[in-house]
């Protein structure tokens, strides 16, 4: 069934589904990011393909990997149809943004409410902005953070200065 | 005037006064929290009017540190996910890489029935530090040691099988890394006649107790759709009536060879978090005692997969023969090449469903490895599930989550 819906997305949204692939058993469609949430609400609401639960979200920095031609960022859905038992990968390539400092996607949590702190997970680690979140603040650093670890290039030795707090 | 006939007359009018709303801080460190969490509370009272979750304490740069350690270095770091079940996270990390290295059907039989019995025996120990603990805050203190009791029996067992009792690394890739001690069978089935005395007792003191059961009925529901939309797994989802368990629902090593039912609850509340789960030890002790039963019919055999690619060669092989060490070298210093790729794996953890999104570059270190794990998701609808609550109902619902730091942090 989940082929079937790695078909119906393509029947339904034609050139926004690039490619898709079912590597190891896991069926995968790497989409158009600009059409993230038409396509997520599709797989939500759609009868028989009903994916009510978003397992994960999370991000890749394909910096270094030999697959630039797309995006250098994936963001990364997992579903999971709670009825049929199937699950679903999407990927969503997105460019760094100006500056390679602004990488946007829009924000599913109007689907599902758990994306809300694994995009603002995202959004610490990776600093992919989700237009649409409605609190998209750091959730496992700390506001003063600089930069985002996850990032490939961010070393891993880098040291963050000290956090002095006023309580004037 | 009667005295104290004013002071009636303006108690009866307490409710027009004045009040105004208090910003409070529950945590990072808080007695009553089991796990470093900080809440901002707005109170009205002993009403909670909003509140902010704030996690991340525990914050130990886990996926940072994979990406540069060997594939076979991150076994210790899986420990310390879930620390009070650390045998469930080596086995879900290790069944991830398996799939994406194509092992999954090479696995030797006994070395599947290990990871089963040892997963099982870790949910249990993750059960029981949660329900203890959670009872302790609700004021029972002996259940707390009668159930850490129990617990210490069967990290005792685990601790003569891995050599530690608490971060035990014991799982490889390929299977697992010391065979079961020779009288293992007979102490885990008297440690498990002993564990049921002691889920007795509990269930004597607890489930039918007025205090506890006005503390935890109703408490915290949450419904069907909701906790599906929330990404619940695991024992919380369970309580609200879906019977997803990964382990019947996309069965994994040998799962599917032994009998056992999903308990599941009706209203979503906390005794249901609180039921579900003892039920659940009950049906581990089941799944425990088969597998015991089955894994002496398989008898003695390799524990890992037969592959120098993969497992290091024995120590008589590394020292004596300069293949053996040139094989041991090259694994240790390189590392097992995992071909290029990606691929989610789940398995039933402690608390939920526990991913491994694990990207491979076709080097002997992972390009990138998302944990997923299961207790991220569930304390993230803590807000929904506190607000118009008391200030003291925070205490149990939060305990039913049942978060780990190092799992929710990682």
């Amino acid at each position: 069934m989940s082929v079937q819906a790695l078909e119906r997305l393509k029947a339904q949204f034609g050139d926004a589904i690039r490619a898709t692939h079912a590597q190891h058993g896991d069926e995968t469609a790497i989409v158009d990011p600009a059409q993230i949430v038409e396509i997520c609400r599709f797989l939500h609401d759609e009868p028989g393909l009903g994916f009510d639960m978003l397992v994960d979200v999370t991000c890749v920095d394909t910096l270094g990997l030999d697959k630039r031609e797309q995006g250098r960022f994936e963001v990364v859905y997992h579903l999971l149809s709670t009825q049929s038992g199937r699950r679903l990968r999407i990927k969503a390539p997105i460019d760094e943004g100006e500056n390679g400092e602004n990488p946007e996607i829009d924000s599913v949590m109007p689907i599902w409410k758990g994306a809300n702190w694994f995009e603002r997970e995202a959004w610490d680690m990776f600093g992919v902005r989700f237009r649409g979140h409605p609190d998209l603040r750091r959730i496992l650093l700390y506001e003063e953070f600089i930069g985002h670890p996850l990032r490939k290039d961010y070393p891993k030795d880098r040291r963050q200065p000290l956090v002095r707090r006023d309580f004037s | 005037m009667v005295l104290g006939a004013k002071v009636a007359e303006d108690l009866d009018q307490e409710d027009d006064l004045p009040t105004e709303a208090m910003t409070v801080n529950m945590g990072p460190s808080h007695p009553a929290m089991h796990g470093t969490v900080r809440i901002v509370l707005t109170l009205e009272g002993e009403t909670v009017r909003e509140a902010d979750v704030q996690v991340g304490f525990l914050h130990r740069c886990f996926e940072k540190e994979s990406e540069h350690a060997t594939w076979t270095q991150i076994f210790p770091y899986t420990d310390r996910l879930n620390y009070v079940s650390p045998m469930l996270n080596n086995v879900g990390y290790a069944v991830a890489v398996e799939k994406l290295l194509g092992l999954t059907d090479r696995i030797p039989e006994r070395a599947q029935y290990i990871r089963v019995i040892v997963g099982e025996i870790s949910r249990i120990t993750d059960h029981l530090t949660c329900l203890g603990a959670s009872a302790m805050e609700l004021g029972a203190m002996t259940p707390f040691f009668w159930m850490v009791k129990a617990r210490e029996w069967l990290w005792e067992l685990l601790e003569e099988v891995s050599g530690a009792r608490l971060t035990h690394s014991y799982v490889r890739i390929g299977g697992v890394v010391n065979d079961l001690t020779p009288d293992f069978a007979p102490k885990l089935r008297k440690i498990l006649a002993d564990v049921r005395k002691a889920l007795k007792d509990v269930d004597d003191v607890l489930t039918r107790n007025r205090l506890f059961r006005d503390r935890m009925d109703g408490v915290a529901q949450i419904s069907k759709e909701d906790a599906i939309s929330y990404g619940w797994t695991g024992p919380a989802l369970r309580s609200t009536g879906v019977p997803y368990d990964v382990r019947k629902d996309h069965p994994y090593l040998v799962y599917d060879r032994f009998d056992f039912d999903v308990p599941v609850g009706s209203q979503g509340d906390n005794f249901d978090r609180y039921a579900v789960r003892c039920e659940e030890m009950h049906q581990s002790m089941r799944i425990l005692e088969q597998a015991l039963v089955q894994i002496a019919e398989v008898g003695p055999g390799p524990i890992l997969v037969d592959d120098p690619r993969i497992v290091l060669p024995p120590k008589s092989s590394a020292y004596n023969t300069i293949e053996g060490m040139i094989n041991h070298f090259k694994l240790i210093v390189d590392g097992i090449k995992v071909p290029p790729g990606e691929v989610y794996s789940y398995t039933e953890g402690g608390n939920g469903e526990l991913g491994f999104y694990i990207v491979s570059d076709g080097t002997g270190q992972p390009f990138r490895v998302r944990c997923r794990p299961p207790c991220f998701a569930i304390v993230q609808a803590l807000p929904d599930l506190i607000r118009g609550g008391n200030l003291a109902d925070i205490i149990p619902t939060f305990g039913m989550m049942n978060m780990i730091g190092g799992e929710c942090d990682r």
